[in-house]
């Protein structure tokens, strides 16, 4: 792009033409806040996904010789009363918030899409009976009714990543519900189902594009909700089990120590916080390129 | 309007109802039930199988479950609740205790948060792109993306160890010690109010802003109204009304969402008795105190929804 042209003369002076790509890239990268958000996430991604090998020790690998010791040079920050490094489990700590919540969102998204795209084009009593259960879902805080499927179904990883599915579900069901009942008004809905479009094809040929956008600013949003209900559910000890790291047991481990290694608490909650915080941006920065009722009016 | 009122208090009736089949189905899969927990717990000597069938068939937990669901539905229309086995009190006492606990810190830390939240969120709008706009902003993001659990542990770190200024935690009643009743509030009230908080002032700052852009306020400005005025009258009540909505629900789920910040700091309230109690599968606390915190999340969007025609006039119920 030319260095004179201002980025709002390149989205909306007609003369100059933009592919979608280019348009979203110079949206989405607007605010520095976003780009900031984008680099945390993708920071904390390839931790994740490199994890094994940057971690300095075994997460898991208990020390007697060094419990509860303060950051060193052997341990930079140091080590809880199990004399585990802290850093390494921090970075596998990492693994497991992403884990689950790219998982819980993943599959929430799909079952929320399809309840919502079916209740919303069909309409009538499937409708109603899809729509109340969802309601009934929405009336528990969404901790609540995690906390209540994770005791049903007890602790563990895949325990977690299930209940928080299905807490997940319901505010997307309601959301592509509202979408695809104004959509399914407009005209070439009729005109395809009119040139024989059957209903599967008229739900997601025509309609389920135009919900897209909304589902992606969305999920990338619940990313961030689901990390903090999974750290909500560790630290209550429902989340994930003992010897496994989670930001949220190890915040609640460091608790008991808070005097004599603060850090232990405070590192892992400034990780979710981060972490959060990155989601939310990046979900903001696509909610500005790709919201269309946001369109010409930044 | 009686109408739409009274199709919305029907829905709400069947959603209540589909709660209290999903709590009770929950309940019930739990593998143990609360009397052995509770027995086993109690480390009888002998814990035969004779005792717990008899105790079982003195709660009715031998019957078949509609039967038990029905029951239960019946015991809250009587008014009675039951009897919580693990905590061996009548569930109607344990609330009357438990309960003003829980609202008063609800009730005041969403009162704070939200006309907090509010100021902050009118300022950063009328203010935009000015500092005072991007420290407010700041604040915000740093309220909704901190685990109000981790901000709990900070302040007891920093106000309660470091500085000594704040007990740790506990919970004094207001007529035993009206000081320390407030000394032991200021914790758990910061830490549940700035989720509220943060999340009102982003809202209330975007919506007005979007307000704000209209021609009925660039009128209100020509005509030489000031400020406050065009600010205040005009453009709020317009402003509001995505507002209202979280208004609605962060009442209700601060009551729901409590539960870890009580446990954290030792307030005898509806979430801790919650926590405890689905520790021990207490069948009986636990499914009212789920319905409860839902019945109070769908009064709550029932009220939203009849308040929107009040702001907004424009507005029709069909």
């Amino acid at each position: 792009m030319g260095k004179n042209v201002k980025s709002t003369e390149l989205v909306f002076n007609t003369t100059v033409r933009l592919t979608e790509w280019q348009r979203f890239r110079m949206l989405f990268f607007k605010r520095k806040l976003v780009v900031v958000g984008m680099v945390l996430v993708l920071f904390f991604v390839f931790i994740a996904i490199f994890g094994s090998w940057l971690a300095p020790y075994d997460p898991y690998e208990t020390n007697v010789k060094a419990i509860l010791a303060k950051p060193s040079r052997a341990h930079l920050l140091g080590t809880d009363v199990l004399g585990r490094d802290t850093l390494s489990r921090l970075i596998y700590g990492a693994q497991t918030a992403l884990t689950v919540g790219i998982i819980a969102v993943t599959i929430s998204t799909a079952i929320g899409t399809i309840l919502g795209l079916t209740a919303g084009y069909f309409g009538g009593a499937l409708s109603m009976v899809i729509m109340r259960c969802m309601d009934m879902l929405l009336s528990f805080p969404m901790l609540l009714l995690a906390l209540l499927i994770a005791s049903l179904l007890g602790g563990g990883i895949h325990n977690v990543i299930i209940a928080l599915t299905i807490g997940a579900i319901a505010p997307k069901a309601r959301i592509v519900h509202g979408q695809s009942l104004s959509t399914k008004e407009n005209d070439y809905i009729l005109a395809g189902r009119a040139m024989g479009s059957s209903n599967v094809r008229s739900i997601f040929r025509h309609i389920l594009p135009n919900v897209i956008p909304t589902i992606i600013i969305l999920a990338t949003m619940q990313l961030g909700t689901l990390i903090l209900a999974e750290a909500g559910l560790s630290f209550l000890g429902i989340g994930i089990k003992p010897p496994g790291a989670a930001w949220g047991s190890m915040i609640n481990d460091g608790y008991k120590y808070l005097l004599r290694n603060p850090v232990l608490s405070i590192a892992p909650g400034a990780c979710i916080m981060l972490v959060v915080f990155g989601f939310m941006m990046v979900g903001d920065g696509l909610r500005d390129a790709l919201d269309p009722r946001l369109r010409g009016t930044q | 309007m009686t109408t739409y009122i009274i199709r919305r208090l029907l829905w709400a009736v069947v959603v209540i109802f589909l709660v209290t089949l999903f709590v009770f189905l929950i309940m019930r899969l739990l593998p143990g039930d609360p009397l052995f927990l509770f027995l086993a717990e109690a480390e009888v000597g002998d814990m035969s199988e004779e005792l717990l069938a008899k105790m079982r068939h003195e709660y009715g937990l031998d019957k078949p479950l509609p039967v038990q669901y029905i029951d239960w539905i019946g015991s809250i229309f009587r008014g009675d609740l039951g009897y919580s086995i693990y905590n061996q009190a009548k569930l109607t006492t344990l609330l009357t205790q438990k309960f003003p606990v829980s609202l008063e810190i609800s009730i005041i830390s969403w009162i704070i948060g939200h006309v907090i939240g509010l100021m902050v969120g009118i300022a950063a709008a009328v203010r935009r792109g000015k500092w005072i706009d991007s420290t407010f902003m700041g604040g915000i993001y740093i309220g909704i993306t901190i685990p109000n659990f981790w901000l709990a542990i900070l302040l007891i770190y920093l106000m309660g160890l470091k500085l000594g200024w704040l007990p740790l935690s506990g919970w004094t009643s207001p007529s035993a010690d009206l000081g320390m009743h407030i000394k032991q509030l200021i914790l758990p009230v910061i830490c549940l109010s700035l989720m509220g908080m943060a999340s009102t002032a982003r809202l209330m700052r975007s919506s007005l802003l979007e307000v704000l852009r209209q021609d009925y306020v660039r009128t209100a400005w020509s005509k030489g109204l000031r400020e406050r005025v065009v600010v205040l009258k005009h453009a709020l009540k317009n402003g509001f009304i995505p507002v209202i909505t979280m208004l609605g629900m962060g009442l209700a789920t601060i009551f729901g969402g409590s539960f870890i910040i009580e446990t954290l700091f030792s307030i005898p309230g509806m979430g801790k008795l919650l926590v405890n109690s689905l520790y021990a599968h207490d069948y009986v606390v636990v499914q009212f105190s789920a319905l409860l915190s839902a019945t109070m999340m769908v009064v709550s969007n029932v009220l939203v929804d009849i308040s929107y025609g009040y702001f907004d006039p424009r507005i029709r119920y069909t």
